[in-house]
């Protein structure tokens, strides 16, 4: 079998699953069992069928995997905002049509030789340092939770940064495909342009006070960086810089202090100083307030979960009981209804794009695409590890989307395009394979 | 390139793989802990979703939901029909307060979390089907008309009543007053805040029946009683001289429920009529940790079981800064107050039951239960229980005998008010003092049933804050519960 079909068989089939999961959450919203949820399945199947024939046309020997696989999670995505909320179910769905719109954009443009992009790297990388300190802008910028992250055009809200990381992840791709050799001779001043980058991700830090993406960023690019060179004392030296870098920011922001002082003791048995009404409270009933009641919720759902549904997210009297549940903590959302085995078999999807993505930088044939394609794959594993790993309790947390699934535009459209660029590469690399 | 490159899809692989391990630990290791936190609202919340199991009395609904919807959602809180009859077993579940009593103790049960697997498969098709999840249902043992009169006739003083069929270990009577009732806990706390009684504070919420620690008094002459003969050193015939004291450390103990001095008697007339001085000096021959080790036998030192709340159930003994303590030497103790009360003594009216119940059975403590049985929604019954020895506290001639001093007590002795006609009756009154005028504690333990055979219930009262003694403020009490339960028409 060709590999589109056998894309458009999985797609299907996809379809399917995800059909019953929306169906299940229609039923449990509307009460009632009816045949509301029908538009929505046709809807959103109609837009990735569109997708894949986009695809067919474009890259007809593309990875077969990796659209239907981005298309599971954004259907996963979707019940899941729209059973927190309906409406922003809607918007979310419109969000997918666009990234599915851009994402078919991206495949017709680039669709005889997506190496042109090497040719613009630093244009490209210049973007990208632009678009991580527009939300930093005096009025374009605006502070959500005293994170700077968005910016304002008109009525839509934006989020820079999803696309500063592939602008980033093509700039790295071509400027490392250039500066490999000296770079692995370890000459002091090719290091210039990479100790400037470093000093870019610690400017950001310190402009948007946002951990996550600083953090996501420069993993991205340490990856980038060891693929190019082979040298793990590079990376090392990175990820102390980062480290030592990190630690004076530890002690200049009170943001990431905190972060670190809830991730360290999130439950305390004393009342202890509260950062939000400056009283004494115990940790869990303020600064931890957030992750403590997520971790409630994921330990809720067991190993089966509630359902989807079925969770319990709100008081009796229907007060939220997880703030941000949509966006940064909806994995706590689809840990209580799914369980562990649901879950675990969305974290298995991730794996799974992760893996493809891998398979495609090692397929590929040139330097350039190899790095493309390793460090748009490792940056839905770093995104992934940072999001999650942050609700789980395993590092600091920090707030930024979970790929695919996440309530927001930008991050789906960003990823999207993600997911377009890493089946330019997969083409191409069959195509000259052969 | 592609060395590295597979180096790097490792690591990227193992991020999600760590993602997974850690979800694991949240989901199943670490979930019970996460679950039982007073601060986790999505699980008191999520309970609430569940249509609970009801609690009855024979009879009787002591506890029944009301379904509300709400946002999309149907909720069922609980209802106690009785009110404040049962608040002390029953305790209550409420989303502002957490639980309490067997709401607590049983939770597992009344929302069908503990069920075997089978069963817990079918509840999972039950769920598919958009059902609500049905808990369990509990049938307790108590006699809600002699919990009625125990109430009543505790009245505004404060105190408990705790009545067991002896035979079983069966608890038919659980009063604490003051009480409260169940209703208000969840939107009217402030009401049960006001509670006043005969003692401050009152302290409602306190089950004063496996709760309350009291210095036992003269009934903790039946516990040395029983040391003295199982010990082989005394019978009912020893004499003993009584001269109005007893000499401890060089101080003189007045007998407290009688002023003059008896001269010549002997132990059984020592404990009809509660004669401090001959228990003083059985204890100073036995030892305090002899002493001890019958009580232990009776139940002491460790929690009384029952099916309520572990926290809500204190074990007695001597107490020392607060805590439980068993004295390593003999003479850390002083035995000779100690054996008829005094001394850091500190027991529930629960044990103290257990105690009368266990002369009264023939030596032999039956383990109490409150939870008769479990009925499943389809209305199978889920388990049983059954009645079980919980110890041997003293030889059957022993028991005899101080089955026999007790009833003296009844028809010739300091606890004359708790006659029943038609049966025989076995008490001891008792008078613990505070050290403040008008602020005793009084008790009065028995047991009652028909002649020739095994008692039929076993009793214990204590009231705080009396200023008379024991077998004119408690013994009336004991009858009266007694009685009730002896003749429940009313019938004679």
């Amino acid at each position: 079998m060709s590999a589109r079909n056998r894309e458009l068989l999985t797609l299907l089939l996809a379809g399917l699953v995800a059909s019953t999961a929306f169906a299940s959450a229609w039923f449990q919203s509307t009460g009632a069992i009816d045949y509301g949820w029908v538009p929505w399945a046709l809807l959103l199947g109609g837009v990735f069928v569109a997708a894949h024939a986009v695809t067919r046309l474009t890259v007809p020997h593309a990875d077969p995997t990796l659209l239907p696989l981005a298309a599971l999670l954004c259907a996963v995505g979707l019940t899941f905002v729209y059973r927190l909320d309906p409406e922003d179910g809607r918007k979310q769905l419109v969000w997918v049509a666009v990234g599915v719109a851009a994402y078919c954009l991206v495949l017709v443009v680039l669709r005889y030789d997506y190496r042109v992009l090497e040719r613009y790297k630093y244009l490209f990388g210049v973007s990208a340092i632009v678009l991580l300190i527009l939300p930093s802008v005096p009025g374009l910028g605006q502070r959500i939770n005293g994170v700077r992250l968005w910016i304002e055009v008109g009525p839509l809200q934006f989020q820079p940064g999803e696309f500063a990381k592939i602008f980033l992840v093509i700039f790295l791709a071509g400027y490392l495909r250039d500066k490999r050799e000296a770079l692995a001779q370890g000459r002091l001043k090719d290091f210039g342009p990479l100790l400037a980058i470093w000093g870019g991700a610690m400017l950001v830090l310190v402009q948007t006070s946002d951990l996550g993406s600083a953090l996501l960023n420069f993993g991205i690019f340490l990856a980038m960086l060891y693929v190019a060179t082979n040298r793990l004392s590079i990376v090392l030296a990175g990820l102390a810089l980062f480290a030592g870098g990190a630690a004076l920011l530890y002690n200049a922001l009170d943001r990431v202090q905190q972060r670190v002082t809830v991730w360290l003791e999130p439950w305390t048995d004393d009342k202890v100083y509260c950062t939000i009404n400056g009283a004494l409270e115990y940790r869990q009933n303020c600064d931890s307030y957030q992750l403590v009641k997520s971790l409630y919720s994921i330990a809720n759902g067991g190993y089966g979960g509630t359902g989807i549904g079925k969770g319990t997210f709100q008081t009796v009297d229907g007060t939220p009981l997880i703030p941000y549940l949509q966006t940064d903590f909806i994995y706590s959302a689809l840990a209580q209804e799914l369980g562990l085995i649901g879950v675990a078999a969305v974290l298995l999807l991730f794996l799974a794009l992760v893996a493809r993505g891998m398979r495609v930088a090692l397929t590929a044939q040139d330097g350039f695409s190899k790095l493309l394609a390793a460090g748009l794959s490792f940056g839905f594993a770093l995104q992934t590890f940072i999001i999650v790993g942050g609700v789980l309790r395993l590092v600091p947390l920090t707030g930024i989307t979970l790929p695919f699934i996440s309530y927001g535009g930008t991050s789906i459209v960003a990823n999207l395009v993600m997911v377009a660029l890493l089946l330019l590469v997969s083409n191409r690399a069959v195509v000259t394979s052969r | 390139m592609n060395p590295q490159l597979a180096r790097v899809a490792r690591v990227a692989m193992g991020l999600i793989v760590v993602l997974i391990v850690a979800t694991t630990y949240w989901q199943t290791w670490a979930r019970p802990g996460l679950a039982a936190r007073q601060d986790n609202e999505i699980q008191r919340v999520a309970e609430f979703e569940v249509k609970r199991g009801l609690i009855l009395a024979p009879g009787r609904v002591l506890a029944r939901n009301r379904a509300e919807k709400r946002g999309g959602k149907t909720y069922y809180f609980r209802r106690y029909p009785q009110g404040p009859l049962t608040a002390g077993v029953v305790g209550y579940s409420t989303i502002s307060r957490s639980r309490a009593g067997l709401e607590k103790s049983l939770n597992g049960v009344l929302t069908g979390t503990d069920r075997a697997l089978s069963d817990l498969v079918d509840q999972q098709l039950h769920e598919l089907s958009g059902k609500p999840i049905v808990g369990d249902t509990v049938v307790t043992t108590l006699d809600l008309h002699a919990q009625r009169v125990a109430l009543d006739a505790l009245g505004s003083k404060c105190g408990a009543v705790v009545a067991l069929d002896p035979r079983s270990g069966k608890l038919l009577v659980m009063a604490s007053s003051p009480t409260y009732n169940p209703n208000l806990v969840e939107e009217h706390f402030d009401k049960i805040d006001r509670v006043t009684a005969d003692c401050r504070p009152a302290a409602p919420l306190i089950n004063r029946a496996t709760q309350g620690l009291y210095a036992p008094g003269s009934t903790f002459k039946v516990v040395t009683a029983a040391a003295a003969l199982e010990s082989r050193r005394f019978t009912p015939d020893s004499s003993f001289y009584d001269p109005g004291y007893c000499t401890v450390y060089g101080k003189r103990v007045n007998n407290f429920d009688t002023e003059a001095p008896f001269g010549n008697l002997t132990l059984a007339q020592g404990l009809q009529h509660s004669v401090n001085s001959v228990f003083c000096n059985i204890g100073k021959a036995l030892g305090a940790r002899r002493i001890l080790e019958q009580a232990k036998k009776f139940g002491f030192y460790e929690r009384p079981p029952l099916e309520t709340p572990e926290n809500e159930r204190y074990p007695s003994g001597l107490y020392r800064n607060h805590e439980l303590w068993y004295p390593k030497r003999d003479q850390d103790v002083d035995a000779g107050r100690m054996a008829f009360g005094q001394e850091r003594l500190l027991v529930t009216p629960m044990q103290m039951a257990m105690v009368a119940g266990g002369v009264g059975n023939a030596g032999i403590v039956m383990r109490p239960w409150v939870v008769d049985k479990v009925v499943s929604p389809q209305g199978k019954t889920v388990s049983r229980t059954r009645r079980e020895r919980l110890s041997r506290a003293v030889g059957p001639v022993n028991a005899k005998e101080i089955a026999d001093m007790m009833v003296s007590v009844v028809q010739a002795g300091t606890g004359t008010a708790a006659q029943i006609p038609g049966y025989r009756v076995g008490g001891k009154t008792g008078t613990a003092e505070t050290g403040v005028d008008g602020r005793n504690t009084t008790w009065f333990i028995a047991f009652a049933g028909r002649e020739g055979q095994r008692p039929e219930v076993a009793i214990a009262v204590a009231l705080e804050n009396q200023s008379l003694t024991g077998g004119v403020t408690a013994a009336p009490i004991a009858k009266q519960v007694m009685e009730a339960i002896l003749r429940p028409a009313g019938n004679p």
